[in-house]
């Protein structure tokens, strides 16, 4: 996985609330066995019509936006289905970064497993860096893991909160399943009890 | 001991390793897998060279692709890319040796209607899959939940879960429900009352006396939609209606092992006074049927209401009402019941199951169809097989309805099963997002009996004037 230090790059602000993963990657693009190539299709159904012409109103379709790294948007972002090629699609577009006051429980650890930094922050700071997003290309803002702030290109900080090992792994793009796999005398330790604690399962 | 919560016994029960900050390998006792969300994981296993660490608890079943209509065992009726997905299910059951119901197969249909009905979804079991819609199987008092691609391959993989404890939350739904108003209706006016993400970072119990007289499709029915409040699990506590179901299913523990198994479900509640970290309490019989008029879950109206206007919310809400109501479609002050509808979608793992088809089969008795497209999917084989022997389907074909087969059809779209541009749908599914149906396709969440009920009229319906 990649890993995920800090960041400067440009904001793309979506002030809008509960955007749902059938928006960021409609279900016609799921029928894919791969991880990648997604980011063309991302948010499609707001960025394109159906001829496949850009939506000139849509952000990232705006000169300023099109290599946005970080996305600013409204609250509960990716919610609805658990689907991952919505981080998948994310990331692929170019983005590494997603800011809003609250995410869906299942995209906000999707993102973790692909290198995506969700950052959750009060309302009052979010309406700050989606004014700093909208100054467009030249407003540049930092995401600092390590140091949990986001700066905005005016220089104002804001400390966010992460849990420390889906930090340490982001930080280190560390597989998951390797790590949990030094633990198999844990797991197979367990096995034995429940089997025989709970035989019918 | 300290008093816990169902949720903090199932969790407790099932912590294979918890490190210092509170980071926990939590055993996963049922994988569920689907062909849309499982390839990616499959090839991951391959790349490593790794094997299903526990294939006899990984079961797979292709639904959100494959075709519903009646000619669909020829191929053509498949694109190539679901073809696919479908074929790589077949190929990755087969070779990492998982339990398999092929499109092929009776048994085959929605994968959360399946897990119940072969038995394999028990009380006090956590189960995941790579579905949201897992919480379905919390009506079981099994933590239930929903998972990413990543994660799939993880379980795969180790059969554990990386997790935090969630926290706790009660949603008492008190007294009885009036004549006409059902499990879907609970669920959505719950939704209605917390919002879309009132429940997140929580895993809900749902209890109280109208939760308690639901059968165990109804229990489904309300686990089912929570994760449209938010909350990636919902639980309700097993009791004998839950024995009696799993009983003598088949993947039920039998014999002796079924006694020790009901011993310990019996102990699978909450405890008088444990702790909550956030109490919801409704009264049944304030409950009506109710329908969706937005693209949220959570734009729930009673069906006697008008079309709310976007002056009616307040901050980001404002915005995201007024974009739904373009959508949609639809002018504040609309009586909803003036709201014409095309089409009429029945099933999902929402309201695919027998339960549903026979309330739908009661509004429907000698009854015609007024709407363009009416469109009835079972959950599973297994359900269609008894709706034909208790006659709802003569009476669902007869009133004008597709009497389809199994699988997740017009939830989600995936298959040909699809709304065009501004078609208007009442649909008995969880999900009303902007192109969910179909490109443009504007949807309604309704129960069953008020689907029904607005084939008949053609129109949004309140099912209690047909009953």
């Amino acid at each position: 996985m990649d890993k995920f230090e800090t960041l400067t790059g440009i904001a793309a602000p979506m002030p809008l609330v509960n955007i749902d993963t059938d928006m960021i990657i409609p279900k016609q693009f799921l029928k894919t066995i791969k991880r990648s190539g997604l980011g063309v299709n991302l948010f499609d159904e707001m960025r394109f019509d159906r001829e496949g012409n850009e939506n000139p109103d849509f952000v990232l379709n705006k000169d300023a936006y099109r290599d946005a790294e970080i996305l600013v948007a409204g609250e509960n972002f990716g919610c609805g289905s658990s689907r991952e090629h919505a981080p998948w699609a994310i990331k692929d577009f170019g983005i590494r970064c997603v800011i809003s006051t609250s995410f869906a429980d299942i995209f906000y650890n999707n993102c973790f497993k692909n290198g995506i930094l969700p950052v959750a922050l009060p309302v009052q700071a979010v309406d700050v860096l989606m004014k700093d997003a909208e100054k467009g290309a030249n407003a540049r803002m930092t995401v600092d893991l390590d140091a949990q702030t986001v700066t905005t290109s005016d220089g104002e900080v804001f400390s966010f909160e992460v849990d420390a090992f889906k930090k340490h792994c982001l930080m280190e793009g560390l597989d998951d399943i390797g790590l949990t796999m030094a633990k198999a005398d844990s797991i197979k330790s367990f096995e034995t009890q429940a089997a025989q604690a709970r035989p019918w399962v | 001991m300290s008093p816990k919560t169902l949720y903090d016994k199932i969790w407790d029960a099932h912590v294979a390793h918890e490190a210092e900050d509170g980071t926990c390998l939590l055993y996963i006792d049922r994988h569920l897998v689907h062909e849309v969300t499982s390839p990616q994981a499959f090839e991951g296993l391959r790349m490593a060279g790794r094997m299903v660490h526990a294939p006899d608890k990984t079961i797979a079943v292709p639904d959100h692709n494959v075709p519903t209509t009646l000619d669909r065992a020829n191929a053509a009726t498949m694109t190539e890319d679901s073809r696919i997905q479908v074929d790589a299910l077949d190929k990755n059951a087969k070779d990492f040796g998982i339990h398999y119901y092929p499109v092929s197969d009776i048994r085959q249909g929605i994968v959360h209607i399946v897990g119940p009905e072969q038995g394999w979804t028990l009380p006090g079991m956590t189960v995941v899959c790579g579905d949201s819609h897992t919480a379905t199987h919390g009506a079981f008092g099994a933590l239930a939940h929903g998972i990413g691609t990543s994660e799939v391959e993880h379980v795969l993989a180790t059969q554990t879960l990386i997790q935090r404890k969630g926290k706790n939350m009660k949603v008492e739904v008190t007294g009885k429900l009036a004549p006409g108003v059902t499990a879907k209706d609970i669920t959505l006016s719950v939704i209605g009352k917390t919002g879309t993400a009132g429940g997140t970072g929580y895993v809900i119990e749902y209890c109280g006396e109208a939760i308690r007289d639901l059968s165990m499709e109804g229990r489904m029915t309300v686990c089912n939609m929570a994760i449209e409040g938010g909350a990636r699990a919902g639980l309700i506590a097993p009791d004998d209606k839950t024995f009696a179901y799993c009983k003598g299913r088949p993947h039920a523990p039998k014999g002796a092992q079924w006694e020790a198994a009901e011993a310990w479900w019996k102990t699978l509640y909450s405890d008088d006074d444990a702790h909550w970290d956030k109490v919801i309490t409704i009264k049944g019989e304030d409950i009506a049927p109710v329908v969706t008029w937005g693209t949220s879950p959570e734009d729930v109206l009673p069906i006697t209401a008008n079309v709310p206007s976007a002056d009616d919310f307040e901050g980001g809400k404002v915005g995201a009402a007024q974009r739904s109501l373009d959508y949609m479609g639809l002018t504040p002050g609309t009586p909803l019941t003036e709201i014409e509808i095309d089409t009429v979608f029945i099933g999902s793992c929402t309201n695919g199951r027998i339960e549903d088809l026979r309330a739908a089969a009661e509004i429907l008795k000698g009854k015609k169809v007024k709407v363009k497209r009416a469109m009835i999917v079972p959950g599973s084989g297994l359900v269609r097989a008894q709706a034909e022997e208790e006659g709802l389907a003569d009476i669902f074909r007869e009133a004008g309805f597709e009497w389809r087969l199994a699988g997740c059809s017009m939830c989600l779209a995936m298959n040909p099963d699809q709304l065009s541009e501004g078609e208007r749908c009442a649909s008995t599914s969880n999900r009303n997002f902007e192109g969910r149906q179909g490109y443009k396709g504007r949807t309604h969440l309704v129960s069953p009996g008020m689907a029904a009920a607005a084939a008949i009229t053609g129109k949004l319906t309140d099912v209690r004037e047909m009953m």
